[in-house]
């Protein structure tokens, strides 16, 4: 057990938050900035040298404003909503690695001569060691995740039903069915990982991805590279899939029907005013780098970089480096799901429970096999990368064969749809 | 009234092979589109530092043209206060002094006031005006403290045309009751 002290452990929890906190502020900035450039303009640039202090600015409006309470509120769930949102957000951060890790020790066999030495020697290093998790060592780990990552609806769904207010509901019940739906995908995609792994812990995984793993391959450990064999290369479809439940389960673009604003004011938070407004805002981009991290710590390697984060044996500067490089990571994922936001256009509802139910949860099953398979039989994870392109581009195929068009469908169809002119053909097949 | 069914134009959907069905070369297609315009050159003005240069045919502030002497063109014809949809043209017409008389000038206004607040800027009154006394410049930071500031007296307008010819933005456009060239932009020419 690593040594628990409530000092160090409420002082690391203080930075955390307020670290994050400051991250999702500069986020904000930066979504700013981006969709500004996007659109060939210059942003938010007043503030502060080239804008730096907008952030600032944008909280102390969040505080000064006027807090409104609508009188046909619920006024428990109404107060309630967000402080669960942001709640469930921030203590999914308990189990997130954010810098260097080192992996519990395996258990010893107690057949091994000196197993009780061993032992108590594994656990005086491992208990001497210092891990940038807030709760560190922890075997349930990513289901931890995933479990407050379903609660997190529950802020949504309160405020939109204890608002008392049509739109706010309609967002709610948008995210409350995307969520659910999207949660499907998000844990299964990341199975495989943890087939492969043989464990759920965070730290376990980023440890396999920096070398462990490639040793007991029967092809990779010839192939040698050290510590690049990220879960990229062996999981790229799980990769996709578990990104894109991520922008789902975060609500956003192109996924962010709960709080479309063309169609529904403001989605869930249309009756929240002021400081709970804010949170309510904060809470997505909470999730946001939550999930950068996790994606960063399951398929890209976690703190290891081609090296980069051996290159000092002094362990202070290590620990920085992988800290760095483990942050550069998320904010590199947070840039990119911002760039995808104004690039995909946002779904519709059906195709948006179409991807999920029809597309990506076969995708991920499949996949969960193919790992299976390569499990059991000790072949090598290459062959897990061709079987991810091979389904990738089967899935591609399938649905550019059966895919017919509205007034020429491929599959024949019982009741000719409304509002066909006589002149139009429908043919079904 | 619905639309007659002959001209509806059924479109068919577009039919999506496997490039697009594969959905990642889309994606790579438009994020080559955004990240091109993110480091394509910015179109924002820093609008207090830089200031816009407004077409000629802007409507903004309205001011009373002098003749060659520097009187007042107007001649207190009240047309522009007719045609004025808004009504915020108040002229007090009297006649005019005895050395303009000698140049065929009955009458002059005493006072002749616009409220810019109930102006709409439609620009009606430069076009009425059969001496071209009336015109709109291209002043558009107009803002004032109070009310009571923003009607323009006579003084205020003929200053109005002293600071926008002094200036050179604002050319006399109209000539001989006529819209002159520089009140429209030339169709195709980029604005001066």
């Amino acid at each position: 057990m690593p040594t628990f002290d409530l000092t160090i452990t409420a002082i690391v929890i203080v930075g955390l938050i307020g670290g994050i906190l400051g991250v999702c502020g500069y986020l904000t900035l930066g979504e700013r900035k981006i969709s500004a450039w996007m659109q060939d303009r210059i942003g938010p640039n007043r503030v502060g040298p080239g804008g730096l202090l907008q952030p600032l600015a944008d909280g102390g409006k969040f505080f000064l404003k006027e807090e409104v309470i609508p009188d046909h509120v619920d006024k428990v769930f109404y107060l309630l909503a967000p402080a669960v949102a942001v709640g469930t957000a921030l203590l999914a951060l308990a189990v997130v690695p954010f810098g260097a890790t080192t992996p519990p020790p395996d258990p010893v066999a107690m057949a091994t001569p000196n197993a009780m030495a061993t032992f108590e020697a594994q656990q005086k290093a491992y208990g001497e060691s210092f891990n940038f998790v807030l709760a560190p060592g922890l075997d349930i780990g990513v289901l931890y995740l995933f479990a407050l990552g379903s609660l997190a609806v529950y802020g949504v769904i309160l405020a939109g039903w204890s608002a008392n207010n049509k739109y706010s509901l309609l967002g709610s019940l948008r995210s409350s069915a995307q969520i659910v739906s999207y949660e499907i995908p998000l844990g299964m995609s990341v199975l495989g990982v943890f087939i492969i792994v043989g464990s759920l812990n965070p730290e376990k995984i980023i440890a396999w991805q920096a070398g462990a793993g490639a040793a007991s391959d029967p092809v990779l450990s010839h192939i040698g590279l050290g510590s690049a064999w990220w879960f990229v290369l062996f999981q790229p479809l799980a990769l996709l899939l578990f990104l894109a439940s991520t922008y789902a389960e975060d609500s956003r673009l192109p996924f962010d029907l709960p709080e479309a604003e063309q169609e529904l004011v403001g989605g869930y938070h249309t009756e929240y005013s002021s400081l709970k407004l804010g949170l309510m805002l904060l809470t997505e981009y909470i999730h946001l780098v939550a999930s950068s991290f996790m994606v960063a710590v399951l398929f890209l390697g976690g703190w290891s970089l081609f090296g980069l984060e051996s290159v000092s044996s002094d362990p202070i500067v290590a620990a920085v480096l992988k800290l760095l490089i483990l942050c550069g990571k998320m904010v590199g994922l947070c840039v990119f799901a911002q760039l995808v936001r104004w690039t995909i256009p946002r779904f519709r509802f059906d195709q948006l429970m179409n991807l999920a139910w029809k597309v990506m949860i076969p995708l991920a099953l499949l996949n969960l096999v193919a790992v299976i398979f390569v499990k059991q039989f000790g072949w090598s994870l290459l062959v897990l990368s061709g079987v991810n392109v091979l389904l990738f581009v089967g899935a591609g195929m399938l649905g550019a064969r059966t895919r017919g068009t509205v007034t020429n469908p491929k599959r024949a169809v019982k009741k000719m749809p409304p509002g066909l002119p006589a002149g139009v053909t429908y043919a079904g097949r | 009234m619905p639309i007659a069914e002959s001209e509806v134009a059924w479109v068919e959907e577009t039919k999506l092979g496997l490039w697009e069905q594969l959905y990642i070369p889309a994606l790579i297609d438009g994020l080559k589109t955004t990240l091109g315009h993110m480091i394509s050159r910015k179109v924002t003005e820093q609008y207090p530092e830089q200031e816009p240069t407004m077409p000629l045919n802007y409507r903004g502030v309205h001011r009373l043209n002098r003749d060659a002497a520097g009187r007042v063109k107007c001649v207190a014809c009240y047309m522009c206060a007719t045609a004025c949809p808004a009504h915020c043209i108040d002229i007090v017409a009297a006649p005019a002094p005895a050395e303009w008389q000698k140049d065929g000038r009955e009458k002059y206004p005493e006072t002749f006031v616009i409220d810019e607040l109930r102006c709409i800027y439609c620009g009606m009154c430069e076009e009425a005006c059969p001496v071209d006394a009336i015109e709109l410049t291209t002043l558009y930071d107009l803002t004032g403290f109070s009310r009571e500031q923003m009607v323009f007296d006579k003084e205020k307008l003929l200053s109005v045309f002293d600071t926008t010819t002094k200036a050179g933005t604002d050319p006399v456009r109209t000539q001989a009751g006529r819209l002159s060239v520089a009140s429209e932009a030339p169709p195709g020419e980029p604005r001066p």
